[in-house]
Formats: structure tokens, sequence, C-alpha cells
């Protein structure tokens, strides 16, 4: 069993660790204090040297589940490919244990291959590839009931050993929370000598008890010096295709997306409506950029908003 | 370890958003109105969600001899709450923990809770099928647990990842009581159509592949989102609502099966 860490403990990584007050009698005081002992993880090294020619990088948050992080990645996925066809872009599951983007790529059933150079990640377009723990299960009802260190081993080796080539912008689709894959992305992607090379964009729904977790993501973001592109408002209002009138299903009644902005102090992309027909080619791996209406104009705004701005 | 409780009922479901959160405090509040004691403990960790949904917001824990004293919502002290969100000083406070910590603290809720007599303890869990949930699959081998109930939505997308759950709970042994099925269809308020914005039958159709039973399934219906923030039961405000119906048919399920005798409609 471990013992818990002191209750004000400054944390592994800080320069006070094993020297503060709050150390005095922690059994780990002497590993902490101990300068030569500080080892960087050596995955970081081997993840800088398989991501050179990787230029951006592209955290999808949100505290929340559900609130559409990868319907989200998928669709500026797809629209930025159909806008910018000489970039090329690829995109990172790191969800564990719920893979959601093979279905909303439209690559189920795909298998990824071996090569000299590592993984190779399986093709969606000319210019798109995707990588999931989706692609290694052998069914859709295989769960993966890991702990966190064997999540963290998986995204070192997504990161290290996947041959992503030259990309313009890599998007990686979070789980909820703020826990194991989060900090395990953040400690390999984040490089302090090239700090706009990694950015978030939080994803959030209107109603409150989103908003709540999405806060403490964002609060995340910036204890962790993440640069955060801004938010995106995704099932904002709902279009009723009988009468056409719009209504709210998830009611904004703090605000919504907008308040929380000018209070966390981050800049609003866009709102997404509520669209039974862009869930439903979702959820069947079409590509939606041939579809003209609302869902799809707030998207190229969103889209070109985040290339200016990258 | 939870020495004094009768029965305990896991809401899981491998997605996020789906409403584990508003069913869980659906179903202690049903069970509370029907005259049971109950308790509800969430194990959200990084995102607690109960506080707010039972406008809980600010309340602190108090410690006793015995430990730490849940959250009671009013003075008949029928619904005990836990929650990381009681321990947090500000709500927008994020909880920044990796694997070991969570399970120490989950553990201590579990252990450390002066949790008192009561029919049910009712555990909401957060997405995935990870560290919150072995632990929680691991304690419940010392207790007396009747099982887990599902939530899902309709859309693909979401029964994808409540199959790796299911799976979850059949490689970890723990009973299937059935599947809910959420957000099926939106009413709209201006001409009374319903849109299956999320598809729809998808519940039924996953309860029916994995042979679970199916509970019921529930409407996005704004008048239950008004509800949040308040202990007022469905069942009490919106008696004839369909959720309120769904609510009455799994207490009477959960009655039947954990033969705790159903104390006089209240």
């Amino acid at each position: 069993m471990q013992a818990p860490p002191p209750e004000h403990c400054p944390g592994v990584e800080s320069e006070q660790a094993g020297l503060v007050s709050a150390c005095a009698g922690c059994p780990n005081q002497s590993i902490c204090s101990d300068p030569s002992k500080k080892l960087e993880d050596p995955g970081k090294a081997l993840v800088a040297a398989a991501m050179k020619d990787v230029k951006h990088k592209l955290l999808i948050l949100s505290g929340k589940g559900g609130v559409g992080k990868s319907t989200v990645t998928t669709l500026l996925t797809r629209y930025l490919a159909r806008s910018y066809p000489d970039n090329n872009f690829g995109v990172l599951d790191i969800d564990i244990c719920g893979p959601s983007q093979p279905r909303l790529l439209g690559a189920l059933g795909e298998n990824v291959h071996q090569s000299g150079s590592g993984w190779s990640p399986v093709g969606i377009d000319d210019n798109v590839c995707l990588m999931s723990i989706g692609f290694l299960l052998g069914s859709v009802d295989d769960a993966v009931i890991w702990r966190g260190p064997k999540k963290n081993g998986m995204i070192r080796q997504f990161l290290s050993e996947v041959d992503w080539g030259n990309l313009d912008l890599l998007l990686l689709d979070t789980p909820p929370g703020t826990s194991d894959e989060h900090l395990s992305v953040v400690s390999y992607l984040r490089d302090d000598n090239a700090p706009e090379s990694l950015h978030a964009i939080i994803v959030t729904t209107p109603q409150e008890v989103a908003l709540l977790d999405v806060r403490k993501e964002i609060n995340f973001c910036k204890k962790q010096r993440i640069p955060i592109l801004g938010v995106i408002e995704n099932m904002s209002s709902f279009r009723c295709g009988h009468c056409g009138n719009s209504s709210e299903i998830f009611p904004a009644k703090t605000g919504g997306a907008a308040a929380m902005c000018i209070e966390m102090d981050v800049p609003l992309l866009g709102s997404l409506p509520l669209d039974p027909l862009v869930t439903r080619s979702c959820d069947a791996g079409e590509d939606i950029t041939a579809m003209r209406n609302e869902t799809t104009e707030a998207l190229a705004t969103i889209c070109s908003k985040i290339m200016s701005s990258l | 370890m939870l020495d004094k409780v009768k029965n305990v009922i896991v809401v899981l479901s491998g997605k996020g958003g789906v409403g584990k959160s508003t069913v869980s405090t659906q179903l202690a509040l049903a069970l509370r109105a029907t005259g049971h004691k109950v308790g509800l403990l969430d194990i959200d960790l990084c995102g607690p969600s109960v506080p707010y949904l039972l406008g809980l917001e600010g309340s602190d824990i108090y410690q006793c001899e015995d430990g730490w004293v849940p959250i009671y919502t009013d003075e008949s002290k029928t619904l005990a709450v836990m929650s990381i969100g009681f321990l947090l000083k500000n709500r927008n406070d994020p909880v920044i923990w990796r694997g070991p910590k969570k399970t120490m603290m989950i553990r201590q809720f579990l252990t450390d809770v002066k949790w008192e007599d009561m029919d049910y303890l009712i555990i909401d869990t957060p997405p995935g099928t990870s560290d919150e949930h072995i632990t929680v699959m691991e304690c419940m081998r010392e207790v007396p647990c009747n099982g887990a109930i599902i939530v899902t939505t309709p859309q693909g997308v979401a029964l994808d990842d409540v199959r790796k759950e299911i799976t979850f709970c059949k490689k970890t042994g723990i009973k299937l009581l059935g599947i809910v099925e959420n957000m099926s269809g939106f009413v709209c308020p201006h001409c009374t159509e319903c849109t299956n914005i999320f598809s729809s039958n998808g519940g039924a159709e996953l309860a029916r592949l994995a042979q679970v039973p199916h509970l019921g399934t529930l409407p996005i219906d704004p008048r239950v989102g008004v509800l949040s923030g308040s202990t007022a039961s469905v069942l009490n405000e919106l008696p004839d609502s369909s959720t309120a119906q769904i609510m009455r048919n799994i207490v009477q399920h959960l009655d039947a099966l954990t033969a705790v005798p159903t104390p006089a409609q209240v």
C-alpha cells in the first residue's frame, strides 16, 4: 500500500520537492530532494524524436464527457483537410477506455500495420491519418480494463512508435477528466523550447452541469501552461425539422459558454447547433463536408480561426 | 466497510455525458420518496456533478470520531450524500490526480465515511473502465453489492463504449440489473413533434443483445432538467411524466430484487 502524499506536497516535479516543511516525514523525501535522481522520463526524448516532423499539436479537451469532443475533432479534421488540401493532418485518439474516432471517421474494422519505421496509422483521406486503440481491439465489445500506468505506456507508444511522417497539425482527442491520460500527454508533448507547438481547444455544452467540469479543465490548462485557442460550444440549439423553430435542449441557465469564456478569460471560437443529420452522418462515419447548413457554416468559421492562430 | 448498508447499486456507463449522475440522483430521490433511507456516493473525482444536481454546493464535510459525516439533504436524514465536490475549496479547482491517488480517495469514501443504517447506497461513477471502476469493483467483493445499472444514449458512438462497460461487468463478475436508455427523443415545445436527435431504440437493442433487462427509455424532458439544483423527486413534482413512471418501475424492480419490503407509499 502506498502512503498518501503530505497535504501540502509541492509536487515531485517542483523545484521545492523534498525541501519545504510539508516534506518533513514524507517517506519519499530523500528521493525528491536528491538532485542527481531527477531523471527525466526516457520516453520524452523518444517522443520528441518521433514527432520532429509534426509542426503543431492540438489537444481537444473538456472536463465533461459526451459533450462532443470526438465529434468536434472529426468535424474539424474533415473540414481542415478539405479546406487546406496541401497540408497534412493526423488524428490521435487517446481515449483508451472509450475510443470513438474509428467509428466517427469511418474506419471501423481497419487494421494497423507494422513497418520498419513503426506502426503505420490508418489512412482516412489523402491528407488525413488516424491512430486509435480501437484498431488494436479484436471486437467492439472488448473492454480495456487498465489502471493509469498501463494507459500511460500506451500513450507513450502512440506518440513515439507511430510513423506519423510529415504533419502540419496533429489533433489529439482526449477522454473526459484531468487525470492520467491528460498528464501523460502533456508531459510528453510540452516543449519548453517551443511552447507554441502545443495548443488546446475546449469543447462544452451550454448547461451548468457541463460548464462546472469545463472550468476545471480550463484551470488544468492554465496550471499546465497550455495556451487555449478557444472554446467551442456544442449542441447550442436545436432546430426542429418539423416546424423549423429553434429551441434549447440543454438550457444555458448560467449564460452558457459565452458567459463562462468572459469569466475565465478565454476566447469563444463559435457555437455549433445540434443537427440530427450531422449526428447521424457522424455515427455512420460519413464525410459531412458536402453538407450545407448552420452547423457546417459555423464550422468553416471556426476552422479559419484555428488556422490563422496557429 | 459499509456494515450498515443493506444494498449497494452501482450506476455505470462507458460513455460520458449520458446522464449517469442525473439518473443516480433521481433514482436516489425516487427511492427516498418511496420511504427508503438512501445514500449517494459520487466517485467521479475529476468531474463531480452530484453536489450541483442536488443544490448542495458549498456544504462542508465534518469529521466525527467514527469518520467523515456525509451531507444530509434535510432534517429527516433519509438521504446522505458524499462527493469530492464537498472537499474542494473552490468549485473551479481541478483535481489533477493520477490513478493511485484516486484509488486512495475512493477507498476512503467507502471505509472512512460514516454511512448510517440505510436501505440503498447508490454509487455514481465517472466514464470509462479504469482506476475508479477497478477500485470500486475490488471493494464490492467485501460488501453485498446487488449489481450495476447501465445508462446509455441511443446513438452508435455511445453504444460502442457501453458495450465495453458490459464486458467489464461480466469480467469483474458484477451482476447487470438492467439498461436505462436516456435522451431518446426530444419533444419540440413549438409543435410537439418528437425528434429522435440521437437516433432511437439503441438501448433497447443493446439490452436484447446483451440479454439484460431493459429498464426503460427516458426522453429529453426540460421539465426534469429544471429540477436540477434541488432535492425534488420527479415522483412528487412530475408524477405523470414518463420519467417518473420509469423511476417508479426501477424502484419496484430493485425492491423485488433486493427483497427490501417496500414501506407504505409516502
